[in-house]
Formats: structure tokens, sequence, C-alpha cells
């Protein structure tokens, strides 16, 4: 245990590898996010996040690796850790025959919080659930219930925060309400690994890494790991757009389409090649170049997996 | 490296030690309790099988057990020391149903019957040979421990045979005029504790013991393969809560669950079977005590072995097995082979079936009890340790 916790980042963990019966789902991968940061953790699903996440916690033992969680070693010192962290499980796991009361004054005692009572009120109100907190956990809606697990694993005011798809089910005003929550925690120094599937979330981190088949495959800003793709965009307005993508789809020069609505972006990376392809079949089209996003960016990564690990999943 | 060897493998066990218990916190165990409790309250099934089950088989094994034993532990006290005594003897250490451990005096005998260690005192008074040559039919005297009054009437049959055979042997040539009917020599036999030889109060009170075996494990047993099926022992694993907090916290709402049941079960046993409450009651509910948590210390540590709530019943009737049958509850443990005794020792249905009818029947009280209080105490000890040693952590 430093004396300079504070000063060591809030998660730094190297080459984290975990097998499940032979197969590795979590593979090399080394993850630092800094204090007061909101990392973004993304990648398809069976990619290994959650298991990343409860390695970090010590809730599973890596089968190689190492690291420090908040200054305290992920193998050593987890007891320490805990007491620090925050983790919301991807599925529910508070306890659906104890009230809402019941779940989060436990959740205080577990975390030994002077406070407790004082505490679990005020959650309680900010919540919005102030007429219906003795209302048994297990009849409330998944939004809501999503609700009330983001609230017990921040009582305890934790340093790090461990969110594992904390917004799945949850209403769009709620969402904004949270992220905003988030900002605010991030700017008093609290540090914060979420991982997600929305893209306008991963807009919303300071930084991301995204992970396929266990291997982390970028790291950085949003905007580093669109840039880092090299690919050039085109964005194709008009009609009869899903026959157009098909069209494209195998075309030389175009490594992917997506859909956006009334929007097919289409990919590549060689630029004149990807003009070409697309003017050929997209005649009556308005073509403009657009910035290559991050829903782009992330579609190529998953492809790029796809090709290199070829695993069934 | 080498001098440094001994003291850092020192210094780990003792870290792991601490990684096992990290300073058990006394609010984080009653945050536990209170949850159970909760729990509990709105767990309506397990609510009526606390209730239900010790009804139940009360009724049940109380009207239907029986049983028929052999070569019980058997005291010998000698008024004198004749060719007719020393066939007697023989003649009892020959029999099936008679194990003669001692040759004693009175007191020693009545100790010996007190403790369980005699299901039957044989006493030959003095002048025995003298009056029987003299065809005055005297008395030999039996006492019996009659709280197991299956096991004491197939050796009251038996012991009238061994009589009848020594005759026969001994009163041979010019003493054969003194065989026949009647006998040469009488049996009076005093049954203590159970005059009547009601075969309910043995069942019964065994029946205690083995219906808080059964709920008690069971009730723990699925504790914590609970909270892993469902999910929940992700967050506790994720809080700083230790297993040993967690696990003593599971215990104790049931231990005061399983003395409602006591409760229960020997009001019904009063009212149905009518069997008393002779002795002290406070040792008897500090028999109790240890008893059931020994038992859902059982309870929990299966908990923790399985893998889910099927395993972990599956575990629960492993262990229940050996209970019904080397605890003495089924067979007269004193007539059981050697293993079977010692595993029946370790047991602690074992001993509390001797506290039970110690104090209902026979009235005892602490200084008959404390020797059955320290194994089930030592039990439970040794039981938690291995609970929270195989307590999984993690998720992995
Ligand atoms: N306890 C376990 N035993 C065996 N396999 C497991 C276990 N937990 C996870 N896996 C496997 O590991 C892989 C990664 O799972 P993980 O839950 O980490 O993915 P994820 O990225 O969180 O996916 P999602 O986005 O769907 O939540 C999956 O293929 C899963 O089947
Ligand atoms: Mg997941």
């Amino acid at each position: 245990m430093s004396a300079d916790r504070g000063a060591t980042p809030a998660i730094d963990v190297r080459d984290l590898t975990k097998h499940f019966g032979g197969r590795k789902v979590v593979d090399k991968v080394s993850l630092r996010v800094e204090r007061g940061e909101i990392h973004g953790f993304l990648g398809p699903n069976g990619s290994g996040k959650t298991t990343s996440i409860r390695l970090m916690c010590g809730l599973l033992t890596p089968d190689s690796g190492s690291g420090t969680c908040l200054g305290f070693d992920i193998l050593k010192e987890s007891a320490a850790i805990k007491r620090r962290v925050g983790y919301m499980t991807q599925k529910f796991s508070f306890w659906e025959d104890l009230s809402i009361r019941e779940n989060l004054a436990f959740t205080a005692r577990l975390y030994g919080m002077k406070n407790r009572n004082q505490a679990v009120e005020a959650a309680i109100e900010n919540l919005g659930l102030a007429g219906r907190a003795d209302q048994l956990a297990g009849s409330l809606s998944g939004g809501w219930k999503q609700r009330l697990a983001l609230a017990a694993c921040m009582l305890h005011e934790p340093e790090l925060l461990l969110l594992d798809e904390p917004t799945a089910g949850v209403d769009p005003t709620a969402r904004r309400d949270f992220w905003d929550e988030l900002h605010k925690l991030a700017a008093r120094g609290i540090s914060v690994l979420v991982s997600t599937h929305y893209m306008d979330e991963a807009e919303r981190c300071h930084k991301l890494a995204y992970i396929a088949y266990g291997r982390l495959m970028a790291t950085g800003t949003a905007r580093e790991i669109a840039a880092a793709q090299g690919l050039h965009t085109l964005a194709v307005h008009g009609t009869g757009l899903s026959a157009l993508a098909e069209a494209l789809q195998n075309a030389p020069g175009v490594s992917q389409t997506v859909m956006f609505g009334a929007e097919l972006h289409v990919s590549g990376q060689d630029r004149d090649a990807l003009l070409s392809a697309v003017r050929k079949v997209a005649d009556a089209h308005e073509i403009v170049e657009t910035e290559t996003g991050l829903e782009d960016a992330f579609i190529h990564l998953m492809n790029q997996a796809q090709d290199n690990f070829k695993a069934p999943s | 490296m080498t001098p440094a060897t001994p003291r850092s493998s020192t210094f780990t066990a003792l870290s792991r030690w601490k990684v096992l218990t990290p300073h058990f916190s006394f609010s984080r165990w009653w945050g536990m309790v209170i949850k159970e409790l909760l729990q509990l309250k709105r767990d309506r099934l397990t609510f009526a099988m606390i209730v239900g089950i010790p009804i139940m088989q009360l009724v049940l094994f109380g009207y239907a057990i029986n049983s028929d034993p052999k070569r019980l532990p058997t005291a010998l006290v000698l008024g004198e020391s004749t060719f007719l005594t020393r066939s007697l003897e023989a003649a009892l250490r020959h029999s099936d149903y008679f194990r003669v451990f001692a040759v004693t005096d009175e007191a020693g005998a009545r100790q010996a019957l007190a403790l369980g260690e005699a299901q039957f005192v044989v006493s030959i008074p003095a002048d025995f040979t003298r009056r029987a040559l003299r065809g005055e039919r005297p008395a030999l005297l039996v006492e019996a421990d009659a709280t197991d009054p299956t096991a004491t009437a197939g050796a009251l049959a038996a012991l009238s045979g061994v009589v009848a055979s020594t005759a026969e042997r001994e009163f041979t040539g010019p003493l054969a005029r003194l065989r026949g009917v009647p006998e040469p020599f009488a049996v009076i036999t005093h049954r203590l504790y159970n005059p009547e030889g009601l075969t309910h109060y043995n069942i019964v009170p065994g029946l205690l013991g083995v219906i808080l075996t059964l709920t008690t494990v069971m009730m723990t047993g699925l504790a914590i393969t609970r909270e892993r099926e469902r999910g929940t022992m992700e967050n506790l694993l994720a809080s700083p809560v230790s297993p040993l907090e967690i696990m003593c916290g599971k215990i104790v709402p049931y231990v005061l669950i399983a003395h409602i049941q006591v409760g229960i079960i020997l009001l019904f046993a009063r009212l149905l079977f009518r069997v008393p409450f002779a002795g002290d009651a406070v040792a008897f509910y500090a028999g109790a005590l240890l008893f059931i948590t020994a038992n859902l210390g059982v309870g929990v540590t299966l908990s923790s072995l399985a893998k889910n709530q099927l395993q972990a019943l599956q575990l629960t009737v492993f262990y229940f097995m050996p209970n019904i049958l080397l605890s003495g509850f089924m067979f007269p443990f004193a007539g059981m082979p050697a293993w079977a005794r010692a595993i029946g020792e370790v047991l602690p249905l074992t001993h509390f079936n001797r506290v039970v009818r110690g104090v209902l029947l026979k009235g005892n009280g602490w200084p008959e009890v404390w020797p059955h209080l320290w194994p089930m105490g030592l039990f439970f000890l040794i039981v938690l340790t291995l609970a929270v040693r195989f307590f999984k952590r993690t998720l992995d």
C-alpha cells in the first residue's frame, strides 16, 4: 500500500487473461483509467467485458496478468478494493424479496456506513421513489430495477465505479440524467469504467476501450479511435438504400456499409477506389464525404476481429 | 533465502488467515442477520415447513417406529462368588443380548445407569447360592434403563433363558431335584425411568433431535446456494462482507427458528405422548443451542460445497442418513459395532439424544449433560472452519 495512492491511476491492469473451460475469454487485456475519467467499455456480446470487469474488482481470479485498482493490487488486496469500489452487475443482483429501502439499508450496513439512514433516505429521494420505498424490489419494472441498482452501488460514495451496462433498458430521460450525474461525479475526481452498447453514451465518455473476442482492439478518445481506422466514409442519401447497400457489400474498395435511418454510410480505406465503386451503383443519389463516425469505426473493428480470429462464439 | 523461508511461510499462513477473516465486523454481520430475517418473514413455504415438518414427523414416527436390539451394556453386582454366580456370569457373558462390561458395586452400577453407560444392572445378592441350594428360590435383581423399552423387553426375556440354562447345567446329580418348575431362582426386574415401558418415551425424545437435524441442515443448506442461483451472491462478493460474516449471519436467524421448533415438538410430545420433562431445563436448552448451531453449521458448509440447490439437498440427505442410523435413534447405541459407534460419537445428534433422554426422562442436570456439550461445540467449530475454508470467494 503506497502512501500516495491518490496519484495512482484508478485502474491500471496489464495482460489480464482468463480461460473458461479451456476457452480464452479475456486475452491479455491491458487498461489504464485515470482518476476522474469516464472510460467507456465497448464490444459485441460475449466479447469479455463483464469478465474483464469482474477480474478488476476481484470477483474472478485472472489466469495471468496483474495490476492495480485505486493503487491496490487486484490479486492480493481485493478486500481494500471492494470497500472503495462501486460495482453494478449487468444482471440485477439485489434481493427481490426485500423492499427498495431494505436493499439500500442492507447495502449501507455491508459497507459500514455511519450516516446510514440519512444516506438511504437521500438515495430514495434522488431516485424519486419516496412514495414507493417499501415496494419489493422484485416487483419493480426492469428500468427501475436498473436505477435502484445504480443508486445502491453509489451509496457508499466509492472512488471508482465499475458499471456493467448500467443503462440497459432505462428510458432516455433517465439515461440523460444518469450521464449528467456521472459527469458531476467525474468532476469531483471519481473514476468510472462503464460498459455500454449505446453509441451516444460512448460519445459522452472521456475515453473508450473496444474489446472483441477477449482482445482489446482499440483504446483512446472517440475521435482517436475513429481516426485510427484509416477509413474514408461516404454518406449516401436517396431511395432504395438497402438494395444499394446489398450491391456495395462486396464491391472493390468498400469495406463496410452501415444504415443510419435515411442515410447509408459506405466506408473503405482507399478513398479513390471507394468513390468510384459508390459512383458506379449510386448514380441517382446524393453522395457527401463525411467524417468516419464511432459506429463506423466499431463495425470496422468487429469485422476485423472476425477476420482475425474467426472463433465462433 | 533459506533462513527467511520459515518466517515467510508463517507470514503467508497468517496473512491467508487474515484474508479469510478480515476483522469480523458486527455491523456487517448484523446487516446479514436482518436481511435473512426479512427474507424469512416473506418466505411462506419455509415458514410452513418449519412448523409443519416437526408436527407431521412427530405424529408419523412417534406411532410407527420399533426395534429389536442386541448386546446391551450390562453392569454386574456380585454379592458373593461361588460356582453358581460364576456360572451365571458366564452365561450372561455368552448371551447375545448382554454385554457385561463391568463387575462393580451398588453405587457404581447406579451411576452407570444414570450416565447411560449401562442399560442393565444385574445384582446377585449375598447368600444367593446357599439359599438356592436349600431350595428357597432366591431372587436375582435386574434393573433396566427402560427409557428404551424395546431394548429392555427383549433382554428381560433373554434373561429368563440364561437363568434356566444355568440351572440345567449346574444342578446335576444330587442337585437335580432343584431343577424344574418353578425354577430354582426368581428374577425380579425394576424398570427405571419408564416404568410402564412405553415405546413413545424412547421414540419421541429421539425424534426431537432427528427432526431438528433434518430441518436445520436443510434450512441453511439452501441458504448460500440460493444466493448463488439468484445471482445475488455476486453482489455480496463484491462488497466487503467476509465469508465468516455471511455464514454467521445466515446461522443466527435459524437458531431462533429452531428453538421455536423445539418448543413445538416438546409441546406436542407432552400433549400426544405424555412425555415428561423431568430434568434441568437450562441444561437442556444449552444442549439444544449447541446442537442446533452445530447442525446449522453443517448446512452452511454443505451449501458452500454445493454448486446448486439440488446438490445441496443431495448432500443434506447424505449427512442425514448416518445421523438416523448411527446416533442411537434407530438402534441402541451400545449395541452397534465399534466402528459405527466411533462415527456416532462424532455426530451431534448422538450427544443430543443422550441429553434429551437424560433430561426429559431421567431428570438429569448439568453434571450429566456437560460431557455431551463440548463434543457438539467442538464439532461446530471444526465445521465452521471447514465452511469458511471452502467458501468460494470468487465466481470462478
Ligand atoms: N462463469 C462462466 N463460465 C463459463 N463461461 C463464461 C462464464 N462467464 C462468461 N463466460 C463466457 O465468456 C465469454 C465472455 O462473456 P462476458 O459476459 O464477459 O461477455 P460480455 O462482453 O459482457 O457480453 P455482453 O455484452 O453480452 O454482456 C462468453 O462467451 C461467455 O459465454
Ligand atoms: Mg456483459
